[in-house]
């Protein structure tokens, strides 16, 4: 499904004298089966922006197109529990909302809400908990039992269980070690391949938008500051530096590189080794003709 | 959760921790605040023992801050929190006042002396959590993974402040981390894995170890993997690096010599 | 976030109000409760309205929010006002509506009831627009001190009262975020029959006792290292001290209570 902001702005508290704008005149568009990364600040709109994509707000102004549903100040999908079955939510630190006595009824929850037959979730819960890394012992198992990382999975896996077809992650690694913040991110990236998901990605890693985003929106103060392709938007550095956001350390190296040697070596998502043997030739032809 | 660990830090000296989740870490942390007692072997802070007797006058000298931001924060305005460990221990309302000033000029937070906490972002409020501790004098500040809840830009800040507070006092720093700026900060590492002391070096020393860090589910910076990607493609870099500006002398002596 | 309103949460501000000793504000609203039901005559229920709105209009908040603020009670306003236009039978009829009468005598009493009913109200929540929860506790808490002669908790109770206002943002807060994250896994809070709404907050109540618990027990590890060993020995930065500020608006409500006493049936 299509995203598209269209002149949004959302205020909370209006006419109150805590009245505060978190969104302000917000336009993109997320094209269907795109993995996009959203980046800005705590308090740069970004959660606001997530609460409008199923719903669950809707825009002071403006207007949200997701797929064929609208939402606008004063109108709203006639069934707007079709429209969060289409587009599944996993909140940062989901685990903070499993509740059920077992792991496999917490899974089951969000498809049995949205009216999904009881052999179909059953179907569905085997093959998402090899999907989401689980296995089938701990499914009879309490959910709080588990470990942090466990039960962070066991709360993806209840919203992927929906199967829909925009899945919208708030900082999922976010508390995690290294090593379950890369499962986690190829996790998402091999759903993405495979399924063809429309992913939208919020986080502070750049590292992250730049490994598996093709498109990047970077939000400033509720306003849209840059979007484009991770290769054009993540290798402006003066203009990510500005509003005090990291630059990928890739980005970051390569500026340095071309400092001290005076040699440009483009940024083009390019891996580790693929930028070695770029600076080694570059080296070597520099010898040739000085 | 641990076994058989034995290490010493000295007085003045900034350690890192590290180690994958559940490895032990946080239980070396509570232990040496006495939130914990070991079940067997002894730790010894400033040759005192930690035990039920000693356990007050050891977080005197041991101040700890904690993983969650709002966790920790009791007071219901910044002065208030900052003020609760000082009550806790009967000092006089003016130094109160005194070392509050004080404190949150060293953190960089002396314009937020009245704020509630929930209009601070985290990083604020960890720096709060952090001039809670310095008002008590400790000679001990261990962080037990501060910046883990925080964005980039809460975790430059807390780092920015610890450096600052570490210039102007003199405190051994224990950093239990998974940020690898962090890491590299420090002047001695210790790696934890499986509730074992699995190596103690400096940052370099740790680095070199690449393949098998990542063996046990840790990171290894950016420019260290780069290096290595060097080597296998032919540049020679002789000296383990930790930083860019390292990587780029390295680049030029090779470069120069090729 | 909340979007709506919260009756009486507190506005900052620096008016007289916003300054006196939260005790002076807590003794002036406990008698002017009780002075209320004395007031019996237009001149007396004039002397006691100009008193709260002068003291409304000194707290510099914005009218239209204490009203807004206010919305939930006018309801009962105005039914206490209707209940005795009905109920009371005294004075002359001043319409009769196929047997219905409406007695002058009922238009005075409900005009008077719902007064007194709308003055409590607005006076009672100028201590929480003008007054933080956090000095209302340490009002209390120095208050009840005489207490801690009978053993009761004087020092607990206060640190309770103030790590509960400590947490109700933070609560509320995660309230929201479950609700919402809820919401997005099809829990409906706010349709359907009532059997089904009840079932509902089990997702949103299990989580939010989880995650309490588990703040408290954070929380108490963290005073604990911060040397917290009980209210014994402890020494306190909060402290209430009465200027004189406080005197010439003690002074000025005894004038009022006078004042309000001598024009009794006037």
């Amino acid at each position: 499904m299509d995203i598209t902001f269209n002149h949004v702005s959302y205020i909370y508290q209006a006419n109150t004298p805590f009245a505060h704008k978190a969104i302000d005149d917000l336009s993109f568009h997320i094209p269907s089966g795109s993995f996009t990364a959203v980046v800005g600040h705590t308090g740069s709109g970004k959660s606001t922006l997530i609460q409008h994509l199923n719903g669950l707000i809707r825009p002071s102004d403006g207007e949200v197109s997701i797929g064929d549903y609208r939402l606008t100040n004063n109108a709203k999908p006639a069934d707007m529990k079709e429209l969060r079955s289409r587009v599944g939510v996993v909140f940062q630190y989901p685990e903070h909302q499993l509740f059920e006595e077992t792991v496999k009824k917490d899974i089951a929850f969000g498809p049995e809400n949205f009216g999904v037959a009881s052999e179909e979730i059953d179907k569905r819960i085997s093959r998402i908990t090899a999907d989401v890394g689980l296995n089938e012992e701990q499914l009879e198992r309490s959910p709080f039992d588990l470990s942090g990382g466990q039960m962070r999975r066991v709360a993806i896996a209840g919203v992927l269980a929906v199967q829909p077809e925009v899945l919208v992650l708030d900082e999922p690694t976010a508390g995690l070690d290294p090593r379950g913040q890369h499962e986690m991110m190829e996790m998402f990236h091999n759903l993405h391949e495979q399924q063809r998901l429309t992913t939208i990605l919020v986080t502070h890693s750049m590292e992250d938008a730049v490994r598996y985003a093709d498109h990047v929106i970077i939000l400033n103060n509720g306003t849209k500051y840059m979007e484009g392709k991770p290769e054009d938007v993540l290798s402006r550095k003066e203009a990510l530096q500005r509003v005090q956001l990291d630059v990928p350390e890739m980005v970051q190296f390569l500026d340095a590189f071309e400092k001290k040697f005076g040699k440009k070596i483009p940024f083009r998502r390019q891996s580790a080794a693929a930028i070695a043997s770029e600076i080694r030739d570059r080296l070597r032809e520099g010898d040739r003709y000085e | 959760m641990l076994k058989n660990c034995s290490f010493s830090i000295h007085e003045n000296e900034a350690v890192a921790i590290i180690g994958h989740n559940g490895s032990g870490k946080s239980t070396i942390a509570k232990l040496m605040n006495g939130l914990l007692f070991p079940q067997e072997g002894e730790i010894l802070i400033n040759g005192q023992p930690v035990n039920a007797e000693t356990v007050w006058d050891i977080r005197k000298d041991v101040g700890m801050v904690f993983q969650n931001p709002d966790n920790q924060f009791v007071g219901t305005t910044v002065q208030d929190d900052i003020a609760f460990g000082m009550e806790n221990r009967g000092i006089p309302r003016d130094e109160m006042v005194k070392r509050i000033a004080q404190t949150l000029d060293a953190v960089g937070m002396q314009d937020y002396r009245l704020t509630e906490p929930h209009k601070l972002s985290g990083g604020q409020k960890q720096r709060v959590a952090i001039a809670s501790v310095l008002a008590i004098f400790p000679k001990v500040l261990i962080l037990d993974e501060a910046t883990a809840m925080l964005d980039p830009k809460g975790r430059k800040e807390i780092m920015n402040t610890v450096t600052m507070v570490q210039e102007q006092r003199h405190l051994s720093l224990i950093t239990i981390t998974h940020d690898l700026q962090e890491v590299v900060q420090a002047e001695r590492v210790i790696v934890m894995n499986k509730g074992k002391v699995w190596d103690e070096a400096t940052p370099r020393g740790i680095f070199a170890r690449k393949g098998e860090l990542r063996s046990i589910g840790l990171d290894v910076p950016f420019v260290a993997i780069l290096s290595e990607e060097l080597r296998k493609a032919g540049v020679p870099i002789m000296n383990e690096v930790l930083d860019q500006d390292e990587l780029l002398e390295e680049l030029w002596t090779s470069h120069s010599t090729m | 976030m909340n979007n709506g309103l919260i009756i009486g949460q507190y506005v900052p501000g620096e008016s007289l109000v916003h300054r006196l000793d939260p005790r002076t504000k807590i003794t002036v609203i406990f008698f002017f409760v009780f002075i209320v039901f004395l007031a019996n005559s237009v001149v007396s229920y004039s002397v006691l309205t100009l008193f709260a709105l002068a003291s409304t209009f000194t707290t510099r908040i914005p009218i239209y929010y204490i009203l807004k603020g206010l919305t939930p009670v006018w309801f009962l306003i105005v039914f206490t006002f209707i209940l005795h236009l009905i109920v009371t039978n005294e004075g002359n009829v001043l319409i009769n509506i196929i047997g219905f009468k409406i007695y002058s005598g009922g238009v005075i009493q409900g005009f008077a009831i719902s007064m007194r009913f709308f003055l409590l109200i607005l006076v009672t929540s100028l201590l929480t627009l003008t007054t933080t929860p956090i000095e209302i506790t340490d009002a209390i808490e120095d208050m009840l001190h005489p207490l801690k002669k009978v053993r009761f908790p004087v020092h607990e109770l206060a640190l309770m009262m103030s790590i509960s206002l400590r947490f109700i943002p933070t609560l509320m807060q995660e309230t929201d975020k479950i609700s919402k994250a809820q919401a997005s896994r099809g829990v409906d809070f706010r349709t359907g029959p009532l059997k089904e709404r009840i079932k509902a907050v089990v997702p949103l109540l299990v989580p939010l006792f989880v995650s309490a618990f588990k703040r408290a027990e954070e929380l108490a590890m963290a005073m604990e290292a911060r040397g917290y060993q009980g209210g014994e020995g402890r020494s306190k930065l909060r402290e209430l001290k009465l200027e004189k500020r406080d005197f010439i608006i003690f002074a000025l409500f005894i004038a009022v209570v006078i004042t309000l006493f001598a024009t009794r049936n006037y």
